[in-house]
């Protein structure tokens, strides 16, 4: 299960820009990289000074069930440490497949794309 | 003479076919004076008698394949494209379906009787047959006018719903940052799917922060409009941009609450002026009266 797929990497970068982390998903989430970022951010956040996480989905085709309960884990487990979740980027066609499904993320923060998240994140911490 | 009746009834269309042939001529000069060909072909009647001439011989193909109430017949197909067109245009001159299948039924009268000038005695056994067979494959004729004028309707109807759909649904940029969808006439879900993947891209391409949705043109709003507004709205938060409902008249907002439907947490605004406000205010932005335009008052 923790393989990684080929052509894809195992594990999904988190990026440090000052306070805030920036998560870019690119195609298809599985169970085993779902649950190492959920690590990830979880560590980061608890070891270094971090305000905000920022998930970028823009490179992400279809969000199902799993991955929106992922999101909206991350976003209540980033709260619980008192940094806050923008979820940015988010398709057109996505939205509308989310919406019809009747998931409509009621918990997350959403931003246009990652450069909104940003300044979301830097209005609501001054 | 039993026998003879069922060989009767099995050649008539073989009869009906040959006698389509042999008087082809005389039956399209006759039916060119008709008021269906002559309402048509208005110009030049020797294009109506070529027209005449088409139908004859589809009608003859038809009575040889021994099909003649199969308005699928071989035969028919080739006039199927230049009936739709004749009923077309007598559609548009204002002809109901129904009466244009009356003037086909018109042909009848003058082919049977030169069907019956066939033979030399009209009421033996075997031109009965005949002339039967006749009106059979020319009620099918009939058919066939009747289902090609509904094609048309139909494929009219279909044409011009899309353009409603199209024209009916603008995303307006109201301000930097801030569009608009002035909904107008019902709400049903192919029109909320059109609604809500138009202001979607115009979020996208705009980059809005603020979208509002203007209700003023909808006549009502029941549980399922409300359904779809919330569905666009909740979209359009997806997507980061904050989503306002305007236009709603006092009936509307009573209509809303006794029906029990929980708008809760979409933002709602009298009218879309007072929508524009909220956002350009959410923004930072104000609009005030210029000291020139004061005093020029």
């Amino acid at each position: 299960m923790n393989q990684p797929v080929p052509g894809q990497p195992a594990q999904i970068p988190v990026l440090a820009l000052g306070d805030v982390l920036l998560v870019s998903l690119q195609g298809e989430l599985h169970d085993g990289m779902a649950e190492q970022l959920q690590h990830d951010i979880t560590s980061r956040i608890a070891t270094h000074r971090v305000k905000g996480v920022v998930l970028d989905i823009s490179g992400v085709d279809m969000v199902d069930s799993f991955l929106g309960r992922v999101l909206a884990e991350i976003a209540s487990t980033a709260s619980l440490l008192a940094a806050r979740t923008v979820l940015a980027g988010m398709r057109p066609a996505v939205a509308i497949t989310l919406v019809e499904l009747g998931l409509t993320l009621p918990g997350l923060v959403t931003a246009l794309d990652v450069d909104r998240a940003m300044e979301l994140l830097s209005q609501r911490g001054s | 003479m039993r026998v003879s009746e069922q060989d009767a009834a099995a050649s008539a269309p073989r009869v009906v076919s040959s006698f389509l042939e042999q008087r082809r001529e005389q039956i399209a000069q006759r039916w060119a004076d008709a008021p269906l060909f002559r309402s048509v072909f208005t110009v030049s009647r020797d294009e109506a008698v070529e027209a005449c001439k088409a139908v004859v011989d589809a009608l003859s193909e038809a009575a040889v394949s021994g099909r003649l109430e199969d308005i699928k017949a071989p035969g028919l197909d080739a006039v199927r494209d230049q009936l739709g067109r004749m009923s077309a245009t007598l559609a548009r001159t204002g002809s109901t379906p129904a009466q244009i299948a009356d003037e086909v039924a018109g042909l009848r009268a003058s082919a049977v009787e030169l069907l019956r000038e066939e033979f030399a005695d009209p009421s033996a056994a075997q031109a009965q047959e005949a002339v039967l067979a006749l009106t059979l494959l020319l009620g099918t004729l009939r058919l066939v006018v009747m289902e090609t004028a509904l094609d048309a309707n139909a494929e009219l109807i279909e044409r011009q719903r899309q353009q409603l759909l199209e024209v009916a649904t603008p995303v307006i940029k109201l301000w930097e940052g801030t569009v608009a969808v002035p909904l107008i006439g019902t709400l049903d879900s192919a029109r909320s799917q059109v609604v809500m993947e138009s202001l979607l891209e115009a979020i996208v391409d705009q980059r809005a922060r603020y979208a509002i949705l203007d209700i003023t043109g909808v006549p009502t709003v029941d549980s399922l409009v409300a359904q779809h507004l919330m569905k666009t709205v909740a979209a359009a938060r997806l997507m980061g941009a904050e989503c306002i409902v305007s236009g709603i008249r006092p009936a509307i907002a009573q209509t809303i609450v006794q029906l029990g439907i929980d708008l809760g947490s979409v933002l709602t605004r009298a009218s879309l002026s007072d929508a524009l406000a909220y956002a350009l205010g959410k923004q930072g932005i104000e609009v005030s009266r210029s000291d020139a335009g004061a005093s020029a008052r």
